[in-house]
């Protein structure tokens, strides 16, 4: 599969001698959704930052869909839709011309801007708010107005900082339908997130950054499938009088109808729940403790 | 480039036009309270400059102050503006050169100062009768204040960290300048060492050169009140574009 993005130790150093990246490998197939993932302060947002051409990297090189960064800077740039982390539009301005200027900065006519503008405000559920400041918009809209502009010069690779961070429930399940959709069309996504739900529905490959270093690349469901032990909670229809035993698992009675078990390797659901039967004691509720790709996730970066 | 070029300057101006009654009613009422106190009350009792009624005589200075200072305040506010709210990154995202983006700035400074320095223009008509010697010199000198100007402002937001460092150089620098460049008074009346040390003062120059295309007088031959402020456009246009190469204080380092 060619790449969509690759770097080649790519590192910066901060003027405050703040090593930030210390020479990451990442490689992003076309038409990938890919998750970058890593805690506060690996790494993640300086990596995008380079990538999109915020940052100036300290050494490394960047590749898009073949073209050297640095080579074919334009060209580049053109490919990219960045949404960054943190707010950074004039809030003064309405939003329909926050979306028509960064248009007209990809040199794309006021005429053609103004018609992807206005699908993408429709798209988007801000086209009531179109002629609104963007100081007046909820946090949630205003991340979207964000994504809206990251699309308005059709770019191959979509970068989201956080795209949901602050959304609601609603808007951020249509958000994932509408970058599952672009995704499908052919777009290739770089998502970073704390919600590693978000990540684990979304994407199919995965990067684990961890204080500037590339801890971890793999393809998500290959990922999981590392995740030996997983831990779930067990509702129980009985009170629970005793210590329970399940063969390889530990279990721990949280309560009297509460039971927390760790499946050991090879063991199933199924055979947790048998076991409880035969100690007469119906499961009327399970849930998972812990996301898995959390799990790993914290195993990866502590 | 054109497009985006283009699309700056509309957003400058909207800006500009958006926030009216900062931008272009103050320099009005300052106008018209300069020409009641220092023509109307005070201008009677000095009398004539450079064989001009007094009132005549400070029109063209009061006319370029407000170039001066609005050309410098947009690009000043504006850029800066854009660092605080971090909306530079649209530009810096995108495929826009960086000789564009000061274009575009610089552009915006230069429309501020001209529709302002009409809007005052327009105010004074209701108390002097304006003349016009050469429509061509107004028009040279207002071209080269206005861009000199909006450059300097421009490198001031480059460096600016504050709103304070934003009002520092109109306040303790530009207004001074602008005083001591014969806004109010010929150059000729001076002592030699402050005539000689106003020759080292830019604005004298173009206030000189506009009075010219005013009223038909003036002390500094023309190419010479021409020549400096060209001089001064491409050092700054030099440094300006130099550092945003070079993304100072826009690419973190």
């Amino acid at each position: 599969m060619p790449l969509a993005l690759s770097t080649e130790n790519l590192a910066k150093t901060y003027s405050n001698n703040l090593e930030a990246l210390k020479g990451i490998n990442l490689r992003v197939e076309k038409g990938d959704f890919f998750a970058l993932l890593g805690s506060n302060g690996a790494g993640k947002t300086t990596a995008i930052g380079i990538i999109s051409g915020l940052l100036k990297s300290s050494s490394g090189e960047v590749e898009i869909n073949g073209l050297n960064q640095k080579n074919h800077s334009n060209e580049v740039k053109k490919m990219i839709g960045l949404m960054p982390q943190e707010f950074n539009f004039n809030p003064h301005e309405p939003n329909i011309e926050i979306l028509i200027n960064q248009a007209g900065y990809f040199g794309i006519p006021r005429k053609d801007a103004k018609i992807q503008a206005d699908v993408l405000l429709k798209k988007m559920e801000l086209w009531d708010r179109r002629f609104d400041v963007a100081q007046s918009l909820s946090g949630g809209m205003k991340r979207r107005l964000m994504l809206a502009r990251a699309l308005m010069h059709k770019p191959t690779i979509l970068i989201l900082d956080e795209p949901t961070a602050g959304v609601d429930v609603e808007i951020r399940q249509s958000m994932w339908q509408y970058l599952t959709q672009l995704n499908n069309d052919g777009m290739t996504i770089i998502l970073t997130t704390h919600y590693l739900e978000e990540a684990e529905s979304l994407c199919r490959n995965i990067a684990i950054l961890n204080n500037g270093e590339l801890v971890e690349q793999s393809n998500m469901k290959r990922l999981l499938a590392r995740a030996k032990r997983q831990v779930i909670i067990i509702d129980t229809v009985e009170k629970i009088s005793g210590p329970i035993e399940i063969s390889d698992c530990d279990c721990e009675v949280i309560d009297e109808n509460t039971l927390q078990v760790s499946q050991g390797e090879g063991i199933s659901i199924s055979d947790v729940v048998a076991s409880l039967l035969d100690q007469n004691i119906h499961v009327s509720h399970l849930r998972s403790s812990q996301n898995r790709l959390e799990a790993l996730f914290l195993s990866l970066t502590s | 480039m054109w497009i985006a070029y283009k699309t700056i300057v509309i957003k400058e101006v909207r800006r500009f036009i958006r926030i009216w009654i900062q931008t272009i009613v103050p320099p009005v009422i300052t106008t018209s309270l300069y020409l009641l106190i220092f023509g109307g009350l005070m201008g009677g009792r000095i009398g004539q400059m450079q064989g001009i009624n007094y009132i005549d005589f400070i029109v063209p200075g009061i006319i370029l102050m407000t170039v001066i200072m609005q050309s410098y305040a947009n690009t000043v506010s504006s850029f800066f503006m854009t660092k605080y709210n971090n909306s530079f990154e649209e530009l810096l995202v995108s495929t826009t050169p960086n000789w564009i983006i000061l274009l575009g700035f610089v552009s915006g400074g230069m429309a501020r100062g001209f529709c302002v320095g009409l809007a005052v223009t327009f105010t004074i008509s209701f108390f002097v009768e304006i003349e016009t010697y050469s429509l061509l010199i107004i028009a040279a000198t207002f071209l080269l204040t206005s861009i000199m100007f909006a450059l300097a402002g421009f490198i001031n937001a480059v460096f600016a960290r504050t709103f304070d460092d934003i009002s520092i150089i109109p306040n303790f620098v530009l207004l001074p300048l602008t005083y001591l460049g014969g806004m109010f008074y010929s150059i000729d009346i001076l002592p030699s060492f402050w005539k000689a040390l106003s020759a080292f003062n830019p604005i004298y120059y173009m206030m000189d050169a506009f009075r010219l295309g005013f009223l038909g007088v003036g002390s500094v031959e023309l190419w010479k009140a021409f020549l400096v402020p060209l001089s001064m456009i491409i050092i700054l246009a030099l440094t300006a574009n130099a550092l945003l190469n070079r993304g100072v204080s826009i690419k973190t380092e």
